[in-house]
């Protein structure tokens, strides 16, 4: 059990059956990883290869159908949904495709967000620290009462990130986290997750675009529900470099 | 031990919900505005009826006070109903000796007067004025609560002699007399002259809206003998001593009445004994079931008014569904999404309910200008109020939240 001190996430023969119908949807279909501490995880496939159904069980928004998975050791099947919101909001970051951010709030209070939902309770005073912190942290510290419609779409995902930081976690899932960003943000996007992940944080994002991937230090491929390739991404400092000199 | 720590952890859980819902609806201020208004005008009409209700009331229960307290009048049913005046008149009448007797037998009786009265034209200093001349006995003051502002009311000797002496109106003395005090002065009616002894002080409007201060007041033996004619007195005037002696001098009264007018077992009394206090109630539950059944009317604009803070926040968590899907993911539990939706209908029933108050009170300082209305708006109304305002939040909103609450986290972010 050693080894499962230092790996974050491990999944044993993970399923997510759907039925639309009489049609059984084999979502992820027998999926075994290890994710250890401080990996920074590219999953890839075409559309409807079970990505997504695969980050949400991760984020514990959802229930495997059988299989096991184990997030710091801890199974997480026998955990209570109280439980559970806790550890999404202590140990997971989440960072979505679409940003959202509550409209006609601004940047401050949008990455305030969890801090209300933490337990114990967080201060006021501190609450509004850590969010101005972690808006620094992305480059937004000029930003913060902002209201999103006021920021580019790059800025308005910082925000996210930064929300997705702001209870310090250990993981961030990010679900195509650059699908609505032109490739000068998503460049941009990219080097604050790299930078967030040579600071410690164990990253694991879906995207279909190969050049996104190569900013990754291990590339998973899925097809069918299954992972059909694992590998660490060997070409990663030169694509970084090429990538650097695009924008 | 633990409980301490656990309320407090909840008051801060709920403080912090109200500022999340707070904030939503800030957001919204159009939309809160014009949903907050179905219970703006439920709680204001239902605070305004009732006050008109209470004033109403109020006003006929201060007339009905002013006759007198303890009250008991009795009345001679011939007189009162004059198509069979001439049946039997004999013995159908109320005497003064009924009187009499009434005030020697009956024990708990503390003040006696009959009662005869008539209008007249009444002359002083080259003036005149209507007035109602009332002849009554000595008593006739402290049955009624009514005080003097001058000069002192008739005696017993004044009364037996039918001496030509005279209590006058506060408004019949403005008349005849202007601001001068009129004791002593000299008042002619039907050309004799009564000297005026006493001047009331002022009482409004009786029973009916009748002028009360349109009067002279002078002994029932002067006014039968020499201005009226009257045999009998109209009716009989009792204050009993306190009001659990009522029911009982009641009965003492029809027994020794039936008894005097010799009324054989089988028959009906021939008067009429009508009690202050009897009055008093029946007004009372009369005006109160009305106002109680307008309240209720309202009260229906105010479940309107809960059906659009529920239309409402459907629609506020449909709309929102991302936003739920999104604090969902971050941590929120279903009951912290609940309770920020609850929280939100639950301010907005109640800042409509205080801005209802508010205009319930306008409406009702407005409604003070019309003749013969004065609400009074009660605090037990305003609770009311919030109360039910309350009650609507929390029953119309717990659908809707319940609804938020229980959202697929999955779901809810791929909503478009
Ligand atoms: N709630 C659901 N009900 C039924 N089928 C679903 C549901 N969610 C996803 N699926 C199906 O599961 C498969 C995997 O979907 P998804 O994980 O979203 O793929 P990806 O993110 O790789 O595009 C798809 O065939 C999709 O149609
Ligand atoms: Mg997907």
């Amino acid at each position: 059990m050693l080894a499962t001190n230092s790996s974050v996430i491990e999944l044993e023969n993970l399923q997510k059956i759907y039925h639309a119908g009489e049609v059984e949807i084999r979502a992820v279909d027998g999926v075994s990883l290890r994710i250890g501490r401080g990996e920074f995880v590219a999953i890839m496939g075409s559309s409807g290869s079970g990505k997504s159904t695969l980050m949400n069980t991760l984020g514990c928004l959802d229930q495997p159908t059988t299989g096991r998975y184990l997030l710091k050791g801890v199974d997480v099947a026998k955990l209570t949904r109280s439980e559970l919101s806790q550890l999404r909001n202590q140990k997971i970051g989440f960072v979505f495709q679409s940003f959202n951010l509550l409209s006609r709030t601004t940047a401050r209070e949008n990455v305030e967000l969890p801090l209300f939902y933490t337990n114990p309770h967080v201060p006021m005073r501190e609450r509004q620290q850590r969010a101005i912190e972690c808006l620094k942290k992305v480059g937004l510290g000029d930003r913060i009462h902002n209201h999103p419609n006021q920021l580019s779409g790059g800025q308005q995902q910082r925000v996210a990130i930064a929300r997705a930081l702001v209870n310090e976690p250990e993981l961030v899932l990010a679900d195509e986290p650059t699908g609505n960003l032109d490739t000068r943000t998503s460049i941009e996007v990219m080097e604050l997750f790299k930078s967030l992940n040579d600071g410690g944080i164990t990253i694991v994002m879906v995207t279909h675009e190969p050049d996104i991937a190569a900013y990754c230090k291990r590339i998973i491929v899925m097809r069918d529900g299954q992972v059909i390739r694992d590998e660490p991404n060997h070409s990663r400092l030169l694509a970084i470099e090429q990538m650097a000199q695009l924008s | 031990m633990k409980l301490l720590p656990m309320f407090t952890a909840s008051v801060i859980k709920t403080a912090l919900t109200t500022m999340i819902a707070f904030s939503a609806l800030r957001r919204n201020k159009l939309r809160s505005t014009l949903t907050a208004l179905g219970i703006i005008i439920g709680v204001a009409s239902v605070i305004t009826i009732m006050a008109i209700g209470r004033g109403t009331q109020q006003r006929i229960q201060d007339q009905i006070s002013s006759l007198g307290s303890n009250l008991l009048i009795v009345f001679s049913k011939s007189r009162r109903d004059n198509a069979t005046a001439s049946v039997n008149h004999e013995s159908s009448n109320l005497t003064i000796q009924d009187v009499e007797a009434i005030r020697r037998e009956i024990s708990s009786v503390k003040a006696v007067s009959p009662e005869v009265a008539q209008n007249v034209q009444a002359l002083a200093n080259g003036r005149n004025s209507m007035t109602t001349i009332v002849g009554v006995s000595p008593d006739y003051l402290r049955i009624r609560d009514w005080r003097l502002t001058s000069g002192s009311m008739f005696t017993e000797r004044e009364l037996r002699n039918a001496a030509r002496v005279a209590v006058i109106g506060s408004q019949t003395a403005r008349e005849l007399f202007g601001p001068i005090d009129p004791v002593g002065q000299s008042v002619r009616i039907k050309n004799m002259p009564f000297t005026i002894i006493g001047l009331l002080e002022s009482k409004g409007a009786g029973m009916g809206g009748a002028n009360q201060d349109n009067r002279l007041i002078i002994p029932y033996t002067t006014a039968m003998r020499q201005l009226t004619g009257d045999e009998y007195p109209s009716l009989v005037m009792l204050q009993i001593r306190s009001a659990e002696f009522m029911s009982a001098a009641e009965e003492q009264i029809t027994a020794l009445l039936r008894q005097r007018h010799r009324l054989s077992d089988g028959r009906k009394n021939d008067f009429e004994i009508v009690n202050q206090k009897e009055i008093a109630d029946t007004v009372e539950n009369i005006t109160s079931m009305i106002t109680y059944l307008l309240g209720g009317i309202a009260g229906l604009s105010l479940l309107v008014g809960g059906i659009g803070i529920m239309n409402i926040m459907l629609v506020n968590v449909t709309e929102r569904t991302r936003e739920i899907g999104t604090r969902i993911a971050i941590g929120a539990r279903p009951s912290d999404i609940l309770l920020q939706f609850l929280i939100e209908s639950i301010t907005l029933s109640l800042i409509g309910g205080s801005a209802g108050v508010g205009l319930g009170y306008a409406a009702s300082a407005a409604c003070s200008m019309i003749p013969n209305f004065h609400p009074i708006v009660s605090t037990g109304s305003v609770i009311l109020a919030f109360g039910i305002s309350f009650a609507i939040g929390v029953f119309f909103g717990f659908y809707p939240a319940r609804r938020a609450a229980h959202m697929n986290p999955i779901a809810a972010l791929r909503f478009e």
